[in-house]
């Protein structure tokens, strides 16, 4: 049972990752690093790990992604005032 | 599934870098770099798991009841995660101050610039 | 060199690298093994030292230096992101207008904020004895305030967030860590040697000798430095505009 979640939660992990590459749009990239940081902590509950788990939940889920709208605005911004 | 978990991070890892590569905009290129970040994870804890074992924390089991999985990958991995975010905070404001200066954060235009 | 060679040289070097991982892979013990020699050492060394979480304990006990390391490279990410990002001669601040804020993610957001604080800082207080540390503790606690920014607005989140006051306490912070790891040369003959505190008694909010000390510290640095890495990444994409007609 243990076995077939931590299975589960590898494929998705990949998945996401591979989709998060693909993706070409910086704000979109972001809310998928969004999911792949929330998956993420999930394998990592699966493989006994709740303190990793817990800092993925609020870094990958949370941090990052906000990091990266925040900069993808202010550069976005810059643009639209050049034009 | 001996090997399973291994070979995703090691997808993990070949792709970012392939994202890494072929990105035409430095905040994708950062993200990419997040990717490939957490394939190091994936590896870390991989190499702890112990079948049939617990979280390695003893406020709710009776010490030696039961296997646990090893502890020093977890704190190798708990530590990276959060220095690892404000790295990548750093690198994006490096994007930030490069669109400032260039007025583009295409890595091709900015050789071309340069060039 | 073309995009064209250049991903053609990816896709050379990637395939070697990938072969290379992948034989590596193959040849490491299988995944849930049972022989983890550290781990079962780092275990024993912890329960000796009365800590319940043996992660906190391998963080802020047996590999404390290593901690300081990382700590080191968290203060430096910080102080480079805030010498990047400040205000420079030819840019002005422009105040934002109030936006509009629908009233239930406004009422969610005011009433989640305490809840989600006081959360990161069981987090952080607990470190020795359930999941949870400095670490994580820190950046819940950090990113909680910033639920202000919905449910009010920016002003209001600069008013309950004076910048200045959390970059002296992201120092303050990270010199603690180091005074404390100077208390090691005290008690014992090694820097945060964890020799000075009773170890107390297992599974108490006090157990661990140094180990909450430090874990308080990180605690505290990580909060501060989410707080200010957030608000230096907030001026430049809300407030911060460059000189018209440049």
């Amino acid at each position: 049972m243990a076995d077939a979640v931590i299975v589960v939660a590898l494929v998705l992990v990949a998945g996401c990752a591979t989709v998060a590459v693909a993706v070409r749009d910086p704000a979109r990239q972001a809310l998928v690093l969004a999911v792949l940081g929330v998956v993420l902590a999930v394998l990592f509950t699966a493989v006994q790990a709740p303190d990793v788990a817990l800092s993925q939940l609020a870094v990958g889920g949370a941090l990052t992604p906000l990091l990266l709208l925040l900069s993808v605005r202010k550069v976005k911004r810059r643009k639209g005032r050049e034009r | 599934m001996d090997v399973l978990p291994y070979l995703v991070a090691v997808w993990i890892f070949l792709v970012g870098c392939y994202g890494l590569a072929t990105s035409r905009n430095l905040i994708h290129a950062v993200g990419c770099l997040s990717v490939c970040q957490s394939a190091t994870y994936v590896l870390l804890l991989a190499v702890g798991y112990r079948d049939d074992a617990t979280a390695p924390v003893y406020s709710d089991i009776e010490p030696g009841s039961r296997p646990v999985v090893d502890p020093v990958v977890q704190a190798l991995a708990l530590t990276d995660v959060v220095v690892g975010a404000t790295v990548t905070a750093l690198l994006l404001a490096l994007v930030i101050q490069v669109s400032k200066r260039h007025g583009t954060v295409d890595p091709d235009e900015l050789t071309e610039l340069r060039g | 060199m073309t995009p064209r060679t250049r991903l053609l040289l990816v896709l050379v070097g990637g395939a070697g690298i990938a072969a290379l991982l992948v034989a590596a892979c193959l040849r490491l013990p299988d995944f849930g093994g049972d022989s983890h020699p550290y781990g079962d050492r780092a275990v024993a060394a912890s329960l000796a030292r009365q800590t319940a979480n043996t992660i906190a304990s391998v963080n802020f006990d047996q590999r404390a230096f290593d901690t300081l390391g990382e700590m080191t490279i968290l203060f430096a990410a910080v102080v480079g992101c805030v010498v990047l990002l400040r205000q420079t001669r030819d840019e002005h601040r422009a105040r934002p207008e109030p936006a509009d804020v629908a009233r239930p993610v406004r009422r969610y957001a005011l009433i989640v904020l305490p809840v989600a604080l006081v959360t990161g800082l069981y987090v952080i207080a607990h470190g020795q004895l359930s999941p949870g540390g400095g670490f994580q503790g820190g950046v819940v606690a950090a990113t909680s305030l910033h639920l202000l920014y919905l449910g009010a607005d920016y002003r209001a989140l600069e008013r309950i967030r004076p910048v200045g006051m959390y970059e002296v306490g992201d120092a303050l912070s990270a010199s603690a860590y180091l005074i404390t790891g100077l208390a090691g040369l005290i008690g014992s003959a090694a820097f945060l040697a964890n020799t000075l505190l009773p170890y107390g008694t297992f599974n108490t909010l006090s157990s661990g000798g140094t180990v909450p000390l430090l874990n308080a510290a990180v605690g505290m640095e990580v909060a501060c430095a989410v707080v200010v890495l957030l608000a230096r990444f907030l001026d430049q994409a809300v407030e911060i505009e460059e000189e018209s007609g440049k």
